[in-house]
């Protein structure tokens, strides 16, 4: 019924979307400031600002690069190009998605603290210089939420289901939930809340739950649906291993993330005037190393020898984890945060592939748990030494300094990420499920997604080596 | 003794090898390989040409066994190799003249 649908209105579909387009454009007396002179003339410090947030964007927009080498390098060569072409759609896709949709329902003014209702398709007052910088920023972002669960969920679903995942995402559930953050929404603006946190609601700096929460628990509902891959677990259950194809991606992957991630953090101030960004930028590092440091010891003391693919979860594990309390916390508190994340990073992927969630590349203790960590620990650890995006006051504290009710607001912010998301996450994956199908046949997941998805081969002159899965080894087994 | 060479496809590869741990068969060698045979290529894509290839991936199994075992080693192997489908891969069977430990230079069946 789909494929007849698809033919039918392929066209008239097309010629819609023109015309609203064109209606936007028909109206260009209602646009903002679209040239810029009048915003300059405002506010002769905007360019020092549109720089930075526009640098920092561009550096966001690279984690794309850092996610693809991630998950093309855990997953094995038969699904290389596959991976890959994951992450270059969700985010072209998703661009126009969070261009049409998502943008408005985001961060367009305020309806009831539920949703933003203004700004579609980037028209009319929002074709403005200012809007539209805010708009760049806020895309990087939306497109990092997506991509997030294509790493979990590599190497078995159908390349077109995913498609329509991103676009979901990246329109609908990502944008409400930033909204409920950063856009206005009843976590981080109501009276309740607000008066409740002493004088601020939810905060997440930079989003370690507004962004990384939200794309580990759609995640941890899409792996749950989809199921493990083919070979994961033995007719005991018992979880094998699927070596990736190569370290070196996984590691490159992760040195872009982080280069990258110094632009998601500091440049969420969205100003160069806060001088806070220096601080900011040594709190993500430090977070990222501990996290790294952590994860190897952690490996190290277990099998005799440091691990280097879980190492690389530890670091992206103290970023995720930094990503919300970044601003707010002192350089002590960062390492702290770090040290925990490795923890999660580690131990979170242990525990999910026991109970048989087949996490490609660790996606959900790494983004989704230490998400979670995130929000919680700007709640204990904010030290009052930064305010709301700005230096005056209020300044925020957190359990550890006396705020009590600020750490319940955050406790009530995570557990609204993960239903909100997980709840989300599961109903689209389930409709998805019932409708198009989830996952490639068994014959196409045997064979490999580059070849039954897109009709291509990653290394044509190389012969595929199907590296034998070994069974996990037991502690106190290992000689058998 | 009998060398029993067989080419299958490498997605088998891992309950062929359990079949024959079962049966008390370790040692193996085992070589990625390419070819064809009636099964025909696979057609692919590049830059938006299509082209086909007409070498396929499988894998080839040398297992040298003794002559009793040979019919239950390749039972094994059509049993967990087999799909219906063309593709499935062949198996030679090739006399062994003898067979030599490096280590020790010992020869002969024991070796085995």
């Amino acid at each position: 019924m789909l494929e007849s649908l698809k033919g039918r209105f392929r066209m008239p579909l097309f010629v819609f979307i023109l015309c609203v387009l064109l209606l936007f454009n028909a109206f260009p007396v209602n646009a903002g400031d679209p040239g810029g002179a009048e915003t300059l003339s405002k506010n002769p410090g905007a360019p020092s600002d549109f720089v930075w947030v526009l640098i920092s964007g561009f550096l966001v927009m690279f984690m794309q690069a850092g996610f693809a080498f991630l998950e093309a390098g855990f997953s094995r060569a038969k699904n290389v190009a596959n991976v890959m072409m994951k992450n270059l759609m969700d985010f072209s896709v998703g661009s126009l998605a969070f261009f049409a949709v998502g943008f408005a329902i985001m961060m367009g003014s305020d309806w009831n603290g539920l949703m933003g209702t203004d700004g579609w398709f980037l028209a009319m007052q929002s074709y403005d210089v200012t809007t539209i910088l805010i708009w760049f920023f806020m895309l990087v972002f939306a497109a990092t939420a997506a991509t997030i669960c294509s790493g979990a969920i590599a190497e078995r679903p159908k390349f077109s289901t995913y498609l329509i995942y991103s676009v979901v995402v990246t329109a609908i559930i990502y944008p409400i939930y930033g909204h409920w953050l950063w856009g206005g929404g009843w976590l981080g603006n109501s009276e309740f809340m607000r008066s409740l946190g002493g004088g601020y609601g939810a905060l997440d700096f930079a989003g370690s739950g507004v962004v990384h929460g939200i794309g580990g628990y759609v995640a941890l509902a899409a792996c749950i649906l989809l199921g493990p891959r083919i070979g994961k677990y033995d007719e005991n259950g018992r979880p094998r291993v699927i070596q990736g194809h190569s370290l070196a991606f996984a590691v490159i992957g992760v040195f872009i993330l982080w280069f990258g991630w110094f632009g998601f953090n500091p440049g969420s101030t969205l100003s160069a005037h806060e001088l806070r960004i220096s601080i900011i930028a040594a709190n993500t590092n430090l977070s990222a190393s501990a996290g790294a440091v952590t994860s190897m010891f952690i490996t190290w003391m277990r099998n005799g020898k440091p691990d280097v693919a879980m190492t690389v979860n530890g670091a992206v594990g103290g970023l995720v984890a930094i990503t919300a309390p970044c601003a707010w916390v002192a350089p002590w508190s960062a390492v702290l945060i770090g040290v925990v994340a490795g923890f999660i990073a580690v131990y979170g992927y242990w525990w999910l592939e026991k109970r048989g969630v087949d996490d490609v590349v660790g996606a959900i203790p790494v983004h989704g748990f230490n998400g979670t960590w995130g929000i919680i620990a700007l709640g204990l650890l904010a030290d009052g030494t930064y305010g709301v995006y700005t230096t005056s006051s209020p300044l925020v504290t957190g359990l550890l300094y006396g705020n009590l009710g600020f750490f319940i607001v955050q406790v009530v912010s995570a557990v609204v990420n993960f239903a909100w998301a997980f709840i989300m996450g599961f109903v689209l994956f389930y409709v998805l499920k019932k409708t198009v199908g989830l996952r490639v046949s068994r014959e196409e997941e045997l064979l490999g997604l580059d070849i039954t998805e897109h009709a291509t081969i990653s290394y044509p002159d190389f012969t595929y080596a199907e590296s034998s899965r070994g069974v996990v080894i037991r502690k106190g087994r290992r000689s058998g | 003794m009998r060398k029993i060479e067989a080419i299958i496809r490498p997605e088998k590869f891992e309950c062929v090898k359990s079949a024959l741990e079962e049966m008390g068969i370790i040692g193996m060698t085992v070589t990625d390989v390419r070819g064809r045979g009636r099964q025909r290529g696979t057609r692919i894509q590049f830059r938006g040409r299509e082209m086909e290839i007409d070498l396929l991936h499988k894998v080839k199994i040398e297992i040298v066994v003794e002559e009793e075992a040979v019919d239950s080693v390749v039972n094994a192997v059509l049993e967990n190799a087999r799909t219906g489908e063309i593709g499935d891969g062949k198996i030679f069977i090739m006399q062994v003249e003898d067979v030599i430990r490096v280590r020790t230079g010992e020869r002969g069946r024991t070796v085995l």
